[in-house]
């Protein structure tokens, strides 16, 4: 019970932090000084440098996508109809949320390392002794670069998925390009276009101040690095998955 | 000052009128079961020193996170630059920083700049001050330092010492006048140590700053105490203190948090209380 207690406490005290970062990001992401530099760096760190894996990713996933749709279809003779398939799961749900779990894999777990080696070399603190906040400068130019590069990188995981979708089903489903195409758009309404576009600025600060907020709360030397950079992973993959539910139920509110 | 004894006490120093840049008045701090420090108070008179001693884990880092603002004590009060910073906000301790530098333990240089961004970081980032002046600016402390050729390099293709050197160049950069050395030379080998001395021996001495120095380090501590820094036709020479500069670097020995020790490099040396004297040996 005693240890029940102390894991609900940490745990307690780990959203308080959380949620005082979170807020502390928005109070300096409208008020001066700006990093403008720091944030075009971070919107090519965070952007140019995941676009490789997010294009495998999409690609690969709309492929596999239309493989196994197809051979399914195939039972209700409505092979001619995977593009629908293929462009509903992509644009709606697994272009989304590949590409933000990519991202929370790649991203988030770069930032917990980068700013937990920060603190644990007195990095931090010497930003603070210079008179430099750490949030203006570390975390409000990350934040912002993830929030506008997750959209981004969804859409070309997205188009990337469709062309994976596409070469499958002309070449082995030999479905008509001219069908597929016409099947993918009619396949989408205007509606599933911006949930799926809207999802991934949530998803975005999810990864990015999960990233922040372990990495900042770095203790224990190298040891407390690698620690900050697993559990910046795992919680920001699991704040995906769960931001990906409360975002789509919010939004089907909104936009249905 | 409860907890030191008054044989052991030295005088609280300071040029006539002068007012004092730090007072820690009863200053606690723990942390959850662990009191780190207990009533600590004392007092540094512009261009005085005042170099903290003792074991590891004796509170003397504390010190120096207290006076910046890093750390806010549980309770007493702290005055740094005519100023109570105990209440402050991060916000309003920037304003006192301007005038406080710091040099961390392994120089907390940011790896992913040049020696040139680093020791400019404060004046590229925090202030109006042209690009052209900066640059200027920071040739002249690295000259200083005599670290000017090492510019455009990153802090990995530094040595230790040459990265103390650096660290001590940015903490000097905005011209404060209050420096904090936490173990500026922990890890260094004699000789290399050596430099890092001369730099704070001439900061205090040529550039009249005030100096918190952190360390275990004995030989360092009483190299600093007793030699000071003058102007030649040459540039600077570090020669032995007159007696009056002596005084002016007060050693004060902490232990489990509380004041054991306060006074002159002479009076320390003289000490016989047992555990100074095992300290000392």
């Amino acid at each position: 019970m005693a240890a029940f207690t102390e894991w609900l406490k940490r745990a307690l005290l780990e959203v308080q932090e959380y949620t005082k970062l979170a807020m502390a990001t928005a109070r300096c992401a409208v008020t001066r000084p700006f990093y403008w530099h720091d944030f075009v760096e971070q919107l090519d760190a965070i952007g140019i440098g995941s676009m490789t894996v997010v294009i495998l990713t999409g690609l690969f996933t709309g492929a596999v996508l239309a493989l196994q749709s197809g051979f399914t279809l195939d039972q209700f003779g409505a092979r001619p109809f995977v593009g629908r398939l293929v462009s509903a799961s992509m644009i709606k749900e697994l272009g989304p949320v590949l590409t933000a779990l990519m991202l929370a894999g790649r991203v988030s777990s770069g930032i917990a390392a980068e700013l937990g080696s920060m603190v644990v070399t007195e990095q931090v603190s010497a930003l603070r002794a210079l008179g430099t906040d750490p949030v203006r400068k570390l975390v409000v130019p990350r934040v912002l670069a993830g929030i506008l590069m997750t959209p981004v990188l969804t859409v070309v995981a997205n188009t990337v998925g469709l062309l994976g979708g596409w070469v499958v089903s002309v070449q082995n489903l030999h479905v008509a390009s001219g069908l597929y195409w016409s099947s993918v758009v009619d396949g989408l309404f205007l509606e599933d276009v911006w949930m799926g576009l809207l999802k991934p600025f949530f998803l975005g600060f999810i990864i990015v101040t999960v990233g922040c907020h372990v990495g900042l709360r770095t203790r224990g030397g190298t040891q407390g690095v690698g620690r900050a950079t697993t559990n910046a992973v795992v919680a920001a993959s699991v704040g995906v998955i769960a931001m990906d539910f409360f975002s789509t139920q919010l939004l089907l509110e909104l936009l249905f | 000052m409860a907890t030191v004894p008054e044989t052991l006490r030295g005088p609280a120093k300071g040029r006539p009128g002068d007012e004092p840049v730090v007072v820690f008045d009863d200053v606690r701090l723990a942390f959850d079961d662990n009191v780190v420090l207990d009533g600590i108070s004392f007092k540094l008179y512009p261009g005085f020193t005042k170099i903290f001693i003792g074991a590891s884990g004796s509170g003397k880092s504390t010190v120096l996170k207290l006076i910046l603002g890093l750390l806010a004590p549980d309770s007493g009060t702290i005055t740094v630059h005519g100023q109570r910073i105990d209440g402050m906000t991060e916000n309003e301790l920037f304003a006192v920083r301007d005038h406080t530098g710091m040099v961390f333990q392994e120089g907390a240089l940011f790896d992913s700049l040049t020696v040139g961004e680093n020791v400019g970081f404060k004046l590229y980032e925090e202030t109006d001050m042209p690009l052209a002046d900066v640059r200027t600016r920071v040739e002249e402390v690295l000259g200083f330092v005599e670290l000017g050729p090492y510019i455009d390099r990153k802090p990995s293709e530094l040595s230790g010492g040459q990265r103390r050197r650096v660290a001590i160049a940015r903490a000097m950069a905005f011209k404060p006048k209050l420096l904090l050395y936490d173990e500026p030379t922990t890890g260094l080998d004699p000789i290399t140590a050596l430099t890092v001395d001369a730099e704070i021996i001439k900061l205090r001495d040529l550039e009249s700053v005030t100096s918190v120095l952190v360390t275990h380090q004995l030989r360092d501590a009483f190299y600093i105490a007793t030699h000071g820094a003058g102007r030649t036709p040459e540039g600077h020479a570090i020669v032995n203190a007159s007696p009056e500069k002596v005084e002016e670097a007060d050693f004060v020995m902490l232990r489990d948090g509380k004041i054991v020790f306060e006074g002159s490099a002479d009076e320390l040396r003289g000490a016989t209380d047992p555990y100074l004297r095992a300290f000392l040996s």
